[in-house]
């Protein structure tokens, strides 16, 4: 076995093999400590583990180890038809399986390169952003949790719990929705759906300023995220970060916008940016605000959808879904704006089968993740925490 | 309703008074040359943290956060939830006692016992009532402070003794924490007893007593007394780890902090520890700053306010209110704050806390000396 890495020195030293930290020698005045965090540990949101090297509370070294949720999703792909797939990006970020779906969905329409209705559009986007408002409120609330503030976290699953209810309502699954299909839609949205989601955006209007009030003017808060983890841009778009962690550090990049798909250059809204006023541009706070600000514009968003809808007048939300999916051979790279980052999808198609020769996720966790390393050298225990937080991972995404 | 009638209404409150004698006969009571009363009446606090921890602290804490959060709370057990807290204990005397291999088995049991005798021996100068009191020390105050000072040992013993890395971290941060928060804490009673001019706890009661009801208590004694009464509290919550002082128990960073291995009844003491010193420190800051047992209301001319809602039994009435109102201000601070980081702690405390600490213990002495 190749020794990669050493750290320390005298008698004590530790040694990175393949992925692995091994104590080497052993010494009663043994003063780094290797703590695995993880995997079953409260604030590592899920199955990380993080496998620690520490002076004290002081983190060397932080490396990431991976695989406690895969599901070979890549490879249950290559066996399955093209409509069977939907289901299985429901669980890849469980927390906004809407988004996931939209992703896919998109990926084999230009693929097979079919025209669907504007309702259609207009629905896929709306049930989108409300499950990104559903998104960020868990990253939000997990996230208070994670600095001590338990309250939060309620209030935002008090709030979460009405969207889950409406998506319900539309999609029959409370998470897992299995509701954008290829070329359409499983259902059309309930007949009051419209007026019920109006609804909610002028109940949660107040909430937000509410959540913001308790969580992110708390002087504690702020002081336990100003200034923690900053990654600087340029280090940020070389590690590929995408999604509020990279608007977090200053770069203006929204696939919403800068890559526009379905019906999102006809609608207005801002691309959240830290101005750098309340925070060092690039911290744990400004991926905070990030969201925070993401969550708003997401409302605007569900209003001009329902505005612009089209009436649902001779609508049949499967009209354009094909009876039999067999693309012509070729390759196909989508990418959609998810709550946490740019979630592409790669479908290559032999043109015989109508099952995909090749299905590959880029999951947008998983690469913010991976600047784990860069973020947690020199902190301590708690910011550490206060990093994996705000990076906001959902494990089935990272592992899939 | 007349002045005569609120006479005779109180005055079956007052007939506690006959308390004393009840408790000095029980001290003579004697079984077969054994000091049995003197048991008894060591138990009769216990028994009372007993009580008040696992029932009244628990339940309050779940059902005053489940309000703060939009929920109910426990609701099954009986009527609101009310025996939650006895089926609860119900289920950890009849978990398993695990002792992980690798621990340390002395001072794994040793461990949460230590704590809670050095949370439990504070109420023995802890004054209930003008009537009660467990031992009236000359230097009770003194004790009380020194005596919390133990739990550290236990906290160390229960953290090392885990064999477990998390629990390494939150001993080690805890005993930082509480032995630096001792420094300002002390400092504050110490304004405290300088202000009354004795240690004895009873005695410092005695003292704040008056018919002008809360206008004696110590807080309202001098203009500056306000700041070690903010000091001590402050203080307070990181000596008995509440949030957002908790960080030796920090959940989302250290797992459960020094008590990760414990399980079953082990649990449930360092559970009722924690629950026991809360009231403690609540109880003392009462004692010291407002006026403990005395009852806060003036007299206000016939209406004798004061003299009515004084006496053994409202005495004890009125120090258990005055520690569950701070007990009820420690929840309300911890469902709402977030938890402070290990070195904003101690930034906290030796440039902050200590220093005006400092000062009011100075500015207490020049009051006391100069102003009549």
């Amino acid at each position: 076995m190749q020794e990669l890495d050493t750290v320390g020195q005298g008698s004590v030293r530790v040694t990175r093999k393949s992925d692995k930290l091994v104590i080497v020698e052993k010494d009663l005045a043994t003063e780094q400590m290797v703590l695995a965090m993880g995997p079953q540990h409260p604030s590592t949101h899920g199955v990380l583990k993080l496998e620690c090297l520490t002076d004290g509370e002081v983190i060397t070294e932080a490396v990431p180890c991976l695989g406690y949720l895969h599901r070979c999703f890549e490879k249950c792909c290559e066996n399955v038809d093209y409509p069977a797939i939907v289901p299985y990006t429901d669980r890849l970020d469980y927390l906004s399986a809407m988004n996931s779906e939209f992703a896919y969905a998109m990926a084999v329409e230009k693929l097979l390169d079919i025209e669907i209705p504007r309702r259609v559009e207009f629905i896929r986007v709306l049930v989108s952003e409300l499950n990104r408002i559903a998104s960020h409120l868990v990253a939000i609330g997990t996230y208070g949790i994670d600095l001590g503030a338990f309250t939060p976290f309620l209030f935002c699953f008090r709030d979460r719990e009405i969207i889950l209810g409406l998506l319900e309502w539309a999609s029959g699954a409370r998470m897992l929705y299995n509701y954008i299909w290829i070329g359409g839609l499983a259902y059309d949205v309930p007949a009051d759906f419209l007026k019920r989601v109006r609804e909610f955006v002028n109940y949660f209007r107040p909430k937000t300023v509410e959540l913001n009030n308790l969580l992110t003017s708390n002087e504690i808060f702020l002081k336990r995220t100003h200034g923690i983890g900053i990654m600087p841009p340029e280090v940020a778009i070389n590690y590929g970060w995408s999604g509020p962690m990279l608007r977090g550090s200053g770069v203006k990049w929204d696939l919403r916008r800068n890559d526009p798909y379905s019906i999102y250059p006809e609608l207005d809204f801002k691309v959240a940016v830290p101005d750098g006023k309340n925070s060092v541009i690039g911290d744990c706070l400004s991926r905070h605000l990030v969201r925070a600000i993401e969550m708003e514009e997401s409302l605007k968003i569900i209003e001009q959808c329902i505005d612009k809808m089209p009436s649902s007048e001779g609508f049949n939300s499967r009209s354009a879904i094909p009876k039999r999916i067999r693309p012509k051979a070729g390759e196909v790279y989508s990418r959609a704006e998810n709550p946490r980052g740019e979630l592409g999808f790669y479908i290559e198609s032999d043109g015989k089968s109508t099952k995909p020769v090749r299905c590959k996720a880029r999951s947008s966790c998983f690469v913010n993740l991976s600047a784990m390393k860069d973020l947690s050298k020199g902190q301590l225990i708690p910011d550490l925490v206060a990093i994996i937080g705000s990076i906001d991972i959902v494990l089935g995404e990272v592992d899939r | 309703m007349s002045t005569t009638a609120l006479t005779q209404f109180s005055i079956p409150l007052l007939m506690g008074n006959s308390l004393n004698a009840w408790s000095e006969a029980l001290v003579g009571f004697n079984l077969l040359g054994l000091p049995l009363g003197l048991v008894i009446l060591a138990a009769i606090p216990l028994v009372f943290i007993a009580l008040y921890s696992l029932t009244y602290g628990v339940y309050g804490e779940r059902k005053i956060s489940a309000f703060m959060q939009d929920r109910l709370g426990p609701m099954e057990v009986g009527k609101w939830g009310l025996l939650q807290t006895i089926a609860d204990i119900l289920k950890l005397i009849q978990k398993e006692d695990i002792l992980p291999t690798s621990a340390d088995r002395f001072l794994f049991v040793i461990g949460p016992g230590i704590l809670f005798v050095g949370s439990f021996m504070a109420y023995a100068v802890l004054p209930f009532s003008p009537a009660f009191i467990g031992a009236s020390l000359n230097v009770g105050l003194y004790y009380a402070i020194g005596i919390v000072a133990i739990e550290v040992v236990g906290i160390l013993a229960a953290g090392w003794g885990s064999n477990n890395k998390w629990s390494l971290y939150g001993a080690v941060r805890s005993v930082a924490q509480i032995v630096s928060y001792e420094i300002p804490a002390s400092l504050a009673l110490l304004c405290g007893a300088m202000m009354a001019g004795t240690l004895d706890m009873q005695q410092i009661n005695l003292l704040q007593s008056g018919s002008y009801g809360f206008a004696h208590f110590y807080l309202f004694h001098s203009p500056i007394a306000w700041l070690p009464f903010l000091i001590y509290f402050i203080a307070s919550l990181a000596e008995v780890n509440r949030a957002p002082f908790d960080i030796p128990e920090a959940e989302s960073e250290l797992v459960a902090g020094y008590f990760t291995e414990y399980s079953g009844m082990k649990f449930a003491v360092i559970f009722l520890a924690e629950y026991g010193s809360m009231f403690m420190v609540s109880s003392i800051i009462s004692v010291v700053f407002l006026g403990g047992w005395n009852s806060p209301l003036p007299n206000l001319g016939s209406f004798a306010l004061n003299t009515w809602t004084n006496g053994p039994v409202w005495g004890a009435f009125w120090l258990i209110m005055k520690g569950f109102f701070f007990i009820f201000v420690q929840m309300w601070l911890r469902w709402t704050l977030p938890r402070l980081r290990v070195d904003q702690l101690m930034y906290l405390c030796w440039k902050v806390l200590t220093p005006f600490a400092f000062v009011s213990f100075v500015l207490t002495a020049i009051w006391e000396i100069y102003v009549p």
